[in-house]
């Protein structure tokens, strides 16, 4: 465990830096003073009266960036505040969330983005980047004022959790979206087909006798929302990809030049709807886990950059929430703290992707698809950085979790390749706590 | 082979032996129920709580008896009269029923996968009396039950289930639990109701077969499901006259199936829809049968589950 907490002038040293614009991972040193980043060199070790982290072990990166998290707050603070899901965030790795607008209220209004952006503040353990409803409520009925979001300081619009079901509302939200340069983040679902459904329509879900949502449900809305994004020429980003079609879809539409852009999940990168068998709710998420051709597509996807970036989808939901017949469970696990984790040991560690790949669509790729700062390794820039050991091989404690949540299917998974903790603005966050091994 | 399981939790996780088990024990039992006395002391001592939380007529009034003829101290609970109307989760009902030191418990819930979700926290036996559209394990062994009185075994027989094959758990327990033991099966009823890759349940056991009289030409008997009204709200079929045209048994369409052929339902009947009166009633219907045998298989399972075995020779 590092202890570095003190420290607000220092010098990292002899790191394998993972800069997202390089193409190796290259030793090198970064000096941070005042929050920035004041230096980096090419070189092992420094000659500097500064104190100096030894950091040879360890991969260093512009701190992730997760373009999809609920973080619950304001409303439904017994799943996750900001003060906690702002821990678990440094817990994983990521120094800049984008939180969704399905609080309660609902951020439909600039009071609620200022809400939000002032404890994010007060926490002032991770940069919170905020979404604004699409339509007022979510109801998909009426467009929010995105105007007056925006000056408050949105990066987005969502109804996430639905999809805008009246084409002519969605038509409308692309077009003045657009005007207002907000990307428009679609969670795409026909909900006529997926009405009662409990996971991923198929061999299980029959096996199970659980109502199964069909893939063309998210592959209807994928087609629709692409034709209103041809039409509308507005930025569309389709979020939690989880179909081969729906990959396929939006492959098609960037090579006809189409402005769009998509995120998957580590869970429909990894998990299997088999799983399920054991009826934990812990499993069920929206879009459910899928099948394996439908993961090997969305990784294909991932690997050509169809798929631009990785999102956790971090959906915190307590005990009593979880703890229930399976068709009573509301959808959603959390993420934040094993997306890294998870995706080194599957993907990296069993060498499907580079390290460094990984890190761009953890950094660079969320902060371009969203427009957002960051995720770059760039003197003078804020020193948001993560520390990782790609060796270190643990296993998740559920006291472990910093989620106020525990809504994980990983509890008591092994891993390879560990977030040590982040600098958010230079000052350390570690991931470890004291005592744990 | 003994039974060793503390649950029966449904027949897909079970073997071919084990169900032999419940289904030569349930043999033994169905004398009981035709004596003067109709009790045996098996269960003495033993409480069962008998949990429905969705309507039922024949199978709680049959564990009932099952347990009342094996000696057990019985308490019964239905969802209308109990906390869970105040709001009360499974997971707490459960959990103070069990409190009171009850041995066993007997579910029927609507939700799939409810029984399994208890077996992760509960130290009594569960028997699944059915849940949501997963399994009825004891509906598919008193089905067996009666099949294999028709002709000694199960093996190389073929049964032909008709109706809404996506939301039966009777269908799914057949499957399995015919499949198991050397049965074919074919699955027949409306394209809308037919379950996603229903012919990989069962090791390739199952064919699917839209046409009725095809799909009964080769059988030795058939089970007809329930169709629900909801199902035809849920438009998943346009009106009952036209399901009872093309999938209700009549005498006609079972000029169809071999003369020895054997008609099962698992209750209760819309007559006029999956079934006419007159194969309700017909020589060929073995439903109340299947109904006296369900008490037996009850008793049977019960019996096991509660960890009894037969010493040979003596009498249970």
């Amino acid at each position: 465990m590092i202890d570095w907490k003190d420290k607000r002038e220092f010098w990292i040293a002899g790191a394998k830096i993972a800069d997202p614009e390089a193409e190796r991972l290259r030793v090198g040193s970064v000096c941070v003073q005042k929050g920035r980043i004041t230096e980096i060199v090419w070189q092992k070790s420094v000659e500097t009266d500064l104190p100096v982290l030894d950091a040879e072990r360890f991969v260093l990166a512009p701190g992730f960036i997760d373009p999809h998290a609920h973080l619950r707050e304001p409303g439904y603070e017994e799943k996750e505040t900001i003060e906690t899901g702002s821990a678990a965030a440094a817990a994983g790795g990521y120094t800049a969330v984008v939180c969704m607008a399905n609080t309660n209220p609902v951020i439909d209004d600039p009071s609620v983005v200022e809400y939000i952006a002032c404890r994010a503040q007060q926490v002032g353990k991770c940069r919170i980047f905020i979404t604004g409803a699409l339509t007022k409520g979510l109801q998909g009925e009426i467009i929010s004022e995105y105007y007056h979001l925006k000056r408050a300081g949105i990066v987005a619009l969502s109804d996430d959790g639905r999809w805008v079901t009246n084409s002519q509302v969605m038509r409308s939200a692309l077009e003045y979206a657009g005007l207002h340069k907000l990307p428009v983040i679609s969670h795409c679902e026909d909900g006529f087909l997926t009405q009662g459904a409990q996971m991923n329509e198929g061999y299980t879900s029959t096996r199970l006798g659980l109502k199964g949502a069909p893939a063309a449900a998210e592959e209807i809305a994928v087609s629709r929302d692409l034709m209103l994004a041809q039409l509308t020429g507005s930025r569309l980003h389709v979020a939690h990809v989880s179909t081969a079609g729906a990959v396929e879809l939006i492959r098609r539409a960037k090579k006809k030049g189409i402005p769009v852009t998509a995120e998957a999940t580590p869970h429909h990168l990894t998990l299997e709807d088999s799983l399920l068998e054991s009826y934990s709710t812990n499993l069920k998420v929206n879009p459910p886990l899928r099948g394996k051709k439908d993961i090997e597509a969305v990784r294909a996807g991932l690997l050509d950059g169809t798929i631009d970036c990785v999102a956790t989808d971090h959906a915190p939901h307590t005990e009593i929430d979880k703890d229930v017949e399976f068709d009573e469970a509301p959808p959603g696990m959390i993420g934040l703290e094993t997306s890294f984790a998870q995706l080194h040991t599957e993907l990296v560690a069993k060498g499907a992707l580079d390290l460094l790949e990984l890190v761009k669509r953890m950094t660079a790729k969320p902060a371009e698809t969203l427009g957002l700062p960051g995720g770059r390794l760039k003197k003078d820039d804020p020193a948001d950085l993560v520390l990782i050991d790609p060796e270190e091989e643990w296993t998740l404690d559920k006291r472990l979790i910093r989620s106020r949540s525990k809504n994980t299917p990983l509890i008591g998974a092994k891993f390879v390749g560990r977030v040590q903790g982040v600098f958010f603005e230079g000052r350390w966050q570690s991931a470890i706590l004291a005592g744990e091994p | 082979m003994p039974f060793n399981r503390k649950h029966l939790l449904g027949l897909e996780e079970l073997f071919a032996d084990e169900i032999t088990t419940i289904l030569d024990t349930a043999d033994q039992f169905k004398e009981i129920s035709e004596r003067a006395i109709k009790k045996v002391p098996a269960l003495r001592g033993k409480t069962i709580a008998n949990l429905f939380y969705e309507p039922s007529t024949r199978t709680r009034i049959s564990f009932e008896l099952a347990e009342k003829r094996l000696s057990a101290d019985t308490v019964s609970f239905s969802k209308a009269t109990s906390s869970v109307v105040k709001g009360e989760s499974l997971r707490d009902t459960v959990e103070n029923i069990q409190a009171m030191k009850v041995d066993m418990v007997v579910m029927r819930h609507g939700s799939s996968g409810a029984h399994r979700f208890l077996a992760n926290f509960l130290d009594a036996s569960i028997v699944n009396a059915g849940d949501g559209q997963h399994e009825h394990p004891t509906q598919a062994l008193l089905d067996m039950m009666t099949l294999r009185q028709r002709w000694r075994t199960l093996e190389g027989k073929h049964v032909t289930i008709i109706g809404d094959i996506m939301h039966s758990r009777v269908a799914r327990s057949n499957i399995w639990g015919l499949t198991k033991m050397g049965a074919k099966v074919t699955v027949c009823g409306p394209s809308t109701m037919m379950p996603a890759e229903v012919e990989k349940l069962g090791d390739g056991g199952v064919t699917i077969e839209y046409d009725i009289r095809k799909a009964i030409a080769e059988a030795d008997a058939i089970n007809i499901l329930r169709i629900q009204l909801e199902r035809q709200k849920a438009r998943l079929f346009p009106s009952m006259r036209e399901y009872f045209e093309m999938f209700g048994v009549t005498p006609d369409v079972l000029e169809a199936a071999p003369k020895d052929c054997i008609v099962m339902h698992p209750g209760p009947m819309n007559r006029g829809v999956e079934i006419s009166q007159e194969v309700a009633d017909g020589d060929r219907a073995v439903i109340l049968e299947q109904v006296t045998n369900g008490v037996a298989v009850r008793m049977a399972v019960l019996f096991l589950v509660a960890g009894g075995t037969f010493d040979a020779g003596t009498e249970p």
